[in-house]
C-alpha cells in the first residue's frame, strides 16, 4: 500500500495530546495502524506529552490510594499485547468499533444510485460523527466544502478531486476553506471512513443527489 | 531491586538523569515483580499524574481513581514498554491519557487502541538505542524551553488543559486556522530542535 496523503500535524497532535473527538480518533488511529510515517510522527507528539507530565508539580497522594494500588498489585493479570486483525483487512481501530462481524456486519442505508452509507455508533456521549460511504465506480459526490475537522481515510478503491488521488490508506485531512467533488476513479467500489463534527454535514449533500441531474 | 538502581538513586555522585532510572525500575517490574521498584515508580509519578488530571478538570477525588488504575496499568503493562519509543515518562503519559478517554466515555467501553497495540514489535533495542532516546527526552525539555511563549502556551492549552482546537480558539480569541498553523510550527519546531540537539 502506497500512502501519499498523510494527517496534517495539527491533528496529529490533537491526537497524542488526547483532545480529538471520538470519531477522529477513529480515523487517526485507523491511519496510523497503515501509516509507519504517521506513527513516528504520532511518538513524537507523544514526547511531548511525557516532558509535560514530567513537568507538572507533584500533588500529594493519599495514602489510601497508595496503600490501595499496592494492595491490589497481586489481584491484577499481566497484560498480554492486543496485536492481531480480527477482521481481515481491517484495521484494528476499526475492527474494534466495527464489531465482531466486521464490514459484512455494515448496516447500509442507499442514499442514491451507487451511494450508500453507514453510520457507526460511538458512546452514548459522543459529539462527533463516524460513518462509512460506498460509493461505485464512475459515481461522484456534488461539490461541497468542508466545516472544517473533516477527516476521510480511504479502505478500499480510490477517488480523485482537485486535491490528488487518494488511494486505501490515505487520508484527506483538508483545511475548511477547501470545496471538492470527488469521484471514484478505480474499478471497483471506493469505501471511505468519515469523522465529522456534526451528524447533520452530509444532508444538503443527500438532498442534492437526490435531484435528478447528479449522479451521472 | 539491584544494587545499581539503588547506587544511582542514592550515591548522588554520579548524576543519572532520572528517565534512564524509571526505565531500570520498570524492567525490574516487568522481569520480577518488583514491588520496591513499583513503589518508587509510584511515589515519582502519582503525585504528577495526580496534578495533570487536576488540570484536567477532575476531581481530587476522580484524580486518584485515574491515578490508581495508570499505575495498575504501569504494573500489568510493565513488559510491554519498549524503551525505544520513549520515556517511561511518555508512556505513562499515553497510558494516562487513554485512560481518562476511556473513563469519559465509560457507557460504552470500547477500549481505547492504542499505537502500541498495532505497532510491530520492534527488536530489544540496544543500549545504544535506549541512551539515544534518553537523550532525545532530554532534549525535548530544552527544545520546549527553547519555542516562543505562544507555541508553548498552545502545547499546555492542549495537553495539560485539554482542549480541543477550536476551545483553544475561542479561549484566546483568534481564528482556529491560527491555532492550527502555530501548532504545526511549534510541533516541527520542537522536531527540529530535537535533530540538531541529539
Ligand atoms: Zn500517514
Amino acid at each position: 500500500m502506497k500512502i501519499t496523503h498523510h494527517l496534517d500535524d495539527a491533528t496529529l497532535v490533537a491526537y497524542a495530546a488526547g483532545t480529538l473527538g471520538e470519531a477522529h480518533r477513529v480515523v487517526v488511529a485507523a491511519h496510523a495502524a497503515m501509516c509507519g510515517d504517521c506513527r513516528t510522527a504520532i511518538r513524537a507528539a507523544e514526547r511531548v506529552g511525557g516532558m509535560l507530565l514530567e513537568d507538572q508539580d507533584a500533588s500529594a497522594v493519599s495514602d489510601t490510594c497508595r496503600a490501595a494500588t499496592l494492595a491490589s498489585l497481586d489481584g491484577v493479570t499481566r497484560a498480554v499485547p492486543r496485536r492481531g486483525k480480527p477482521s481481515g483487512e481491517l484495521p484494528l481501530p476499526l475492527a474494534s468499533v466495527l464489531g465482531e462481524r466486521g464490514l459484512p456486519g455494515v448496516k447500509w442505508k442507499t442514499k442514491a444510485p451507487g451511494i450508500a452509507k453507514a453510520d457507526i455508533s460511538l458512546s452514548p456521549g459522543a459529539r462527533t460523527h463516524l460513518q462509512l460511504l460506498r460509493i461505485a465506480p464512475g459515481k461522484a459526490l456534488p461539490d461541497h466544502g468542508h466545516g472544517g475537522g473533516e477527516l476521510t481515510l480511504v479502505l478500499k478503491g480510490s477517488y480523485s478531486d482537485h486535491t490528488g488521488r487518494y488511494g486505501a490508506g490515505d487520508v484527506a485531512d483538508l483545511d475548511e476553506d477547501i470545496e471538492h467533488a470527488p469521484r471514484v476513479d478505480s474499478d471497483v467500489e471506493c469505501i471511505c471512513l468519515v469523522a465529522t463534527e456534526a451528524p447533520t454535514r452530509f444532508k444538503s449533500i443527500w438532498a442534492r443527489l437526490a435531484q435528478p441531474f447528479v449522479g451521472i | 531491586m539491584t544494587s545499581l538502581v539503588l547506587s544511582m538513586m542514592s550515591s548522588g555522585k554520579s548524576p543519572e538523569p532520572a528517565a534512564s532510572v524509571h526505565a531500570e525500575l520498570l524492567a525490574l517490574v516487568a522481569a520480577s515483580k518488583d514491588r520496591e521498584a513499583f513503589a518508587t515508580l509510584f511515589d515519582h509519578f502519582a503525585p504528577r499524574v495526580k496534578s495533570f488530571m487536576m488540570r484536567k478538570g477532575a476531581s481530587a477525588e476522580q484524580a486518584e481513581d485515574l491515578v490508581q488504575e495508570t499505575m495498575i496499568a504501569v504494573w500489568s503493562k510493565a513488559a510491554l514498554y519498549v524503551a525505544d519509543r520513549g520515556s517511561v515518562a511518555t508512556w505513562v503519559f499515553t497510558i494516562a491519557r487513554n485512560l481518562r478517554i476511556d473513563r469519559l466515555r465509560r457507557e460504552k467501553p470500547n477500549q481505547f487502541t492504542d499505537l502500541d497495540d498495532y505497532d510491530a514489535p520492534s527488536d530489544e533495542p540496544g543500549q545504544d538505542e535506549a541512551l539515544h532516546r534518553l537523550q532525545e527526552d532530554s532534549a525535548v525539555a530544552q527544545a520546549l524551553a527553547q519555542i516562543p511563549h505562544e507555541q508553548r502556551e498552545l502545547l499546555i492549552l492542549s495537553y495539560v488543559e485539554d482542549l480541543p482546537q477550536s476551545e483553544i480558539a475561542a479561549r484566546l480569541q483568534i481564528p482556529l486556522g491560527t491555532v492550527k498553523s502555530r501548532m504545526r510550527l511549534a510541533y516541527r519546531r520542537l522536531k527540529k530542535l530535537l535533530e540538531t540537539l541529539t
